[in-house]
């Protein structure tokens, strides 16, 4: 079964219509990429899954629940974490503050702690600064690593690698094939090349409508489609 | 908007008219004097609550200080009538300084709320409003303190001004109503507010209205579409502070008195956001049915609530409620109960009923 | 111009607003025992106003809600504790500080808990049914405003009533040729300590740690899976009994006082919040001491200036700094 179902699903935002109608299937495990040009409604699919829009008709089941109109804190507690494209880093707090914020009870544990500091030695070097103060590259992995401080069963994130250095961009890579294997990861890209890299399954949203679906391997073969779908030369 | 294709609608513009049309008559079918003074202050108010509703119905944020803008108005052609004699000129120059002044601070208190949280804007209006006041009675040797001026109209006014004469050499009578420099200082306040009225309808008509509306429904998609809320919104809160400040000199000149509580005082500043929620924000026709209900109500309610307050007299609390006094309690709850259950007022929950086919 | 802000940052930045002004009050002033008076006074009045401000600036901050009903807290604070004095006047009067300090307490809780009720009924009622919808939560929260005053007016009357003071705060004490008025001593402790409660709270805990996180970005604090709407109801309660308390301490200041209390002190609060820039207790403590320090100076130096002088300060202050000196929301 799959461990994220959305049925049908449209989003209203105000008088507008921005969703139609998304139907994915996003298995348990590894990397689901979402594409689509800008403005397609990407960012308001992953928002619509935390919650944060209602979807109006349509369902969300994650993992047999539905999630429909439940209050995005619920969705949260339920296992989902959500790394939005502006990273939504609390800038008057300290790194050390914006993780222990993520955790449950206001303790880390110490072998997440370990994982994190690995994967990401730069927060510890900031440990006790402003997370203002960060890079733009380091908000992203504190915005990340805030996103695995607890065990979440599916991570939503939003364009990670939007204006970030190659380097930068590889370590994510990294992360991200490290921490998919506890986690699914539902990631929204603009960058096909970083996405062909990590993905397993993908779909593209065109418009407010999925307008395909399969797996990495077989949209990185057809050549005709991903310029057709994503508009590459 | 679909409102206009409403058998609602054609009720709400009906009732306008009736209203303009018993206003147009006020002296010949209510032959006594407080029932002139109700007529011309209901004049008065139409143009005060339209001018609000420009702003607040049309654009969407609250401004506290449009009584200040009335009070500029009123004390500038109070103070000029007052220094220079009763005339004309007076008249003239009190208007123009009050328009003056109104433009100057709105454009200062405009550009320096609404440039970074429209929030700041009903704070600041209401801060700068109560700094007026109290400049208004501390400010004695112009502006008269606590007791404000009074100063004669212009001579055409005069309750002794004989407008025609019949062969007696008296004043002559039309319909039993003597036409005296009373009714013609009725008529300028009717048709002064009717003109300001109408320029308010015309404004609303044209392009400009299209892009208020656009601004108070969606502000981000304004802005991408290329207006620039900010500038659009000051300029709307200077054109109703004009003609708060227009209606202001009218009053001035029909009460020939002019003090904190007639024209500045808070107390009036809430009775203008009851009219145009009562009314109905944002079409208009609201301030006229608004301020017609309120300033009746103020008028001959306060009678009833006595009555009320004497038949409950043995029963605790209530009867201090519903003292004369404490008619605004009751008038802030209907308030709180309209923004709830009926946000869009008398009139634009009328004009929403019976949608032709 | 830079190196100047630069090395002011340093020793303090915009914290040093206070000092400076209070240098330059010191200079125009020229007595040093008028200017450590009225720099008392000053510094009492900003705290007392901090506690009508600080509830107001974090429950904007928190949800974008701004309460212009919030000056009834501080009316209602004021008139519970005149009663409260006013039953309890043979304590006051007693010759026992122990009676004295029990009858003030007393009327400090009375205030606070009207406070935490009224505020959970204004935002469970009043203002719940219109989150996200500025313009009705202006009108809705302006006609309970409205309202409350009436209620206030019926229940206590239109005229002027004397509040009584416990007989140890009484009087002053004089050093040198500087008399201090000990209520004005007690008035400043009472808010400084509100501010360092309020402030370890804030920094300390974790439930500080949500309101921060939540003032700075609210969604994201959900998305992390905390129910921020369930702490904004905790703090809407505290930031009202917080202005009760400070109406409760202003009516003592005052020692007479009527209905327009509430909204003449509505203007002082906003003026601080917009100068401290919203959503910060360290920026409504500076907006606060800022206003209550000018209010006295401009009161002695040219009184007919007095309240326009706090609208010439906020001007002054958004013209330089159009969010305010220290805004937690940007």
């Amino acid at each position: 079964m799959s461990l994220l179902t959305l049925d049908h699903m449209k989003t209203n935002i105000g008088q507008y219509a921005v969703l139609h109608d998304v139907s994915l299937e996003v298995p348990e495990g590894g990397v689901f990429v979402l594409l689509g040009r800008n403005g397609a409604g990407k960012t308001t699919t992953l928002r619509s899954i935390m919650g944060l829009w209602k979807p109006a008709p349509g369902t969300v089941r994650f993992d047999g629940t539905d999630l429909t109109g439940m209050h995005t804190a619920d969705i949260a507690r339920r296992g989902i974490a959500y790394v939005p494209e502006n990273m939504g880093i609390f800038g008057n707090l300290t790194v050390e503050e914006n993780l222990i914020l993520a955790t449950d009870k206001g303790r880390f544990d110490q072998s997440r702690l370990k994982r994190i500091t690995t994967l990401f030695p730069a927060l510890e070097r900031f440990w006790t600064k402003q997370a203002w103060s960060l890079s733009g590259g380091q908000k992203q992995m504190l915005s990340v690593a805030r996103a695995i401080v607890e065990p979440r069963r599916l991570i939503l994130i939003d364009e990670p690698t939007k204006g970030l250095a190659p380097a930068i961009v590889a370590a994510m890579a990294e992360a991200f094939t490290e921490i998919s294997r506890e986690a699914t990861l539902l990631l929204v890209e603009q960058n096909f090349h970083f996405a062909r890299s990590i993905g397993r399954d993908m779909a593209v949203i065109d418009n407010g409508r999925v307008v395909h679906s399969s797996s990495m391997a077989d949209f990185a073969a057809d050549k005709p489609l991903q310029d057709r779908l994503l508009g590459l030369s | 908007m679909q409102s206009k294709s409403t058998y609602g609608t054609l009720a709400v513009k009906t009732a306008v008219l009736v209203i303009a049309a018993l206003l147009l008559f006020a002296p010949f079918l209510f032959q006594d004097v407080r029932a002139l003074e109700v007529a011309a202050r209901i004049c008065i108010f139409i143009v005060l609550v339209a001018s609000y509703d420009l702003l607040i119905g049309y654009t969407g944020i609250v401004s506290f200080a449009h009584t200040m803008f009335f009070g500029f108005g009123a004390y500038g052609a109070a103070i000029a009538l007052r220094q220079m004699g009763p005339g004309w000129d007076a008249v003239a120059l009190g208007a123009v300084a009050g328009v003056v002044v109104s433009l100057v601070v709105a454009t200062a208190v405009g550009l320096l709320s609404l440039r970074v949280k429209a929030i700041f804007f009903a704070m600041i209006t209401l801060a700068t409003a109560s700094v007026a006041l109290v400049l208004a009675s501390q400010l004695s040797q112009f502006t008269g303190g606590e007791d404000g001026i009074t100063y004669r109209a212009p001579d055409l006014f005069k309750p002794a001004t004989k407008l025609m004469v019949d062969e007696d050499g008296k004043v002559a009578r039309l319909f039993g109503v003597k036409l005296n420099g009373k009714l013609a200082a009725y008529y300028f306040v009717f048709f002064t507010s009717l003109a300001l009225f109408l320029l308010m309808l015309r404004v609303v008509a044209a392009p400009l209205g299209s892009v208020l509306k656009a601004i108070r429904e969606n502000e981000a998609r304004a802005e991408a579409v290329g207006y620039r809320v900010v500038a659009y919104r000051t300029f709307v809160f200077c054109l109703s502070a004009a003609v708060a400040s227009l209606a202001g000199t009218v009053y001035a000149i029909w009460l020939k008195y002019t003090g904190p509580d007639t024209t500045l005082s808070f107390a009036i500043m809430i009775d203008i956001l009851l009219m145009v929620v009562i009314g109905g924000m944002g079409t208009m026709w609201g301030a006229v049915v608004g301020a017609v209900l309120m300033v009746m109500a103020q008028y001959y309610l306060r009678d009833l609530m006595g009555a009320a307050a004497e038949a409950t007299a043995n029963i605790p609390l209530l009867p201090d409620l519903l003292a004369p006094d404490r008619w605004l309690f009751w008038l802030g709850i209907i308030f709180i109960l309209l923004v709830y259950f009926f946000p869009r007022g008398i009139t634009g929950t009328i004009m929403q009923k019976g949608a032709r086919a | 111009m830079d190196r100047i802000s630069e090395t002011l940052g340093r020793f303090g930045g915009v914290y040093l607003l206070p000092l400076i002004l209070a240098a330059l009050a010191f200079v125009l002033i020229g007595a040093p025992s008028s200017w450590a008076t009225l720099t008392v006074a000053g510094l009492a009045m900003g705290m007392m106003v901090f506690l009508m401000a600080s509830g107001l600036s974090l429950i904007f901050g928190l949800m974008d809600v701004l309460n212009f009903g919030h000056s009834a807290f501080v009316s209602f604070g004021a008139f519970v504790a005149a009663s409260v004095l006013a039953a309890l006047s043979g304590w006051l009067g007693a010759d026992n500080v122990l009676l004295n300090i029990a009858a003030l307490s007393l009327a400090i809780i009375a205030a606070m808990s009207f406070g935490l009720a009224a505020g959970w009924f204004f935002e469970t009622v009043i203002i719940r049914p219109v989150y996200h919808d500025h313009l009705r939560q202006i009108l809705i929260t302006m006609g309970a405003l409205i309202v409350s005053e009436q209620i206030i007016l019926a229940v206590w009357g239109g005229t002027p009533i004397t509040v009584l003071r416990p007989q140890f705060l009484e009087g002053a004490w004089i050093i040198g040729d500087v008399s201090i008025e000990i209520y004005r001593i007690f008035a400043f402790g009472l808010g400084l300590a509100a501010f360092i409660g309020l402030y370890l709270v804030l920094n300390r805990t974790r439930l500080g740690l949500l309101v921060r996180a939540g003032v700075e970005n609210r969604e994201m604090v959900e998305a992390l899976g905390f129910r921020i709407d369930r702490l904004f109801i905790g703090v809407f309660m505290v930031g009202s009994a917080l202005a009760a308390v400070g109406g409760a301490m202003w009516a003592g200041y005052e020692t007479l006082i009527t209905p327009a209390l509430g909204g003449e002190m509505m203007i002082v609060v906003f003026i601080v919040v917009i100068i401290g820039g919203l959503g910060s207790i360290e920026g409504t403590l500076l907006g606060a001491l800022l206003v209550g320090l000018t209010a006295n100076y401009v009161g002695f130096l040219a009184p007919k200036l007095a309240l326009a002088s706090n609208m010439i300060l906020m001007t002054a202050i958004l013209l330089w700094r159009p969010n305010g000196l220290r805004p937690a929301v940007k």
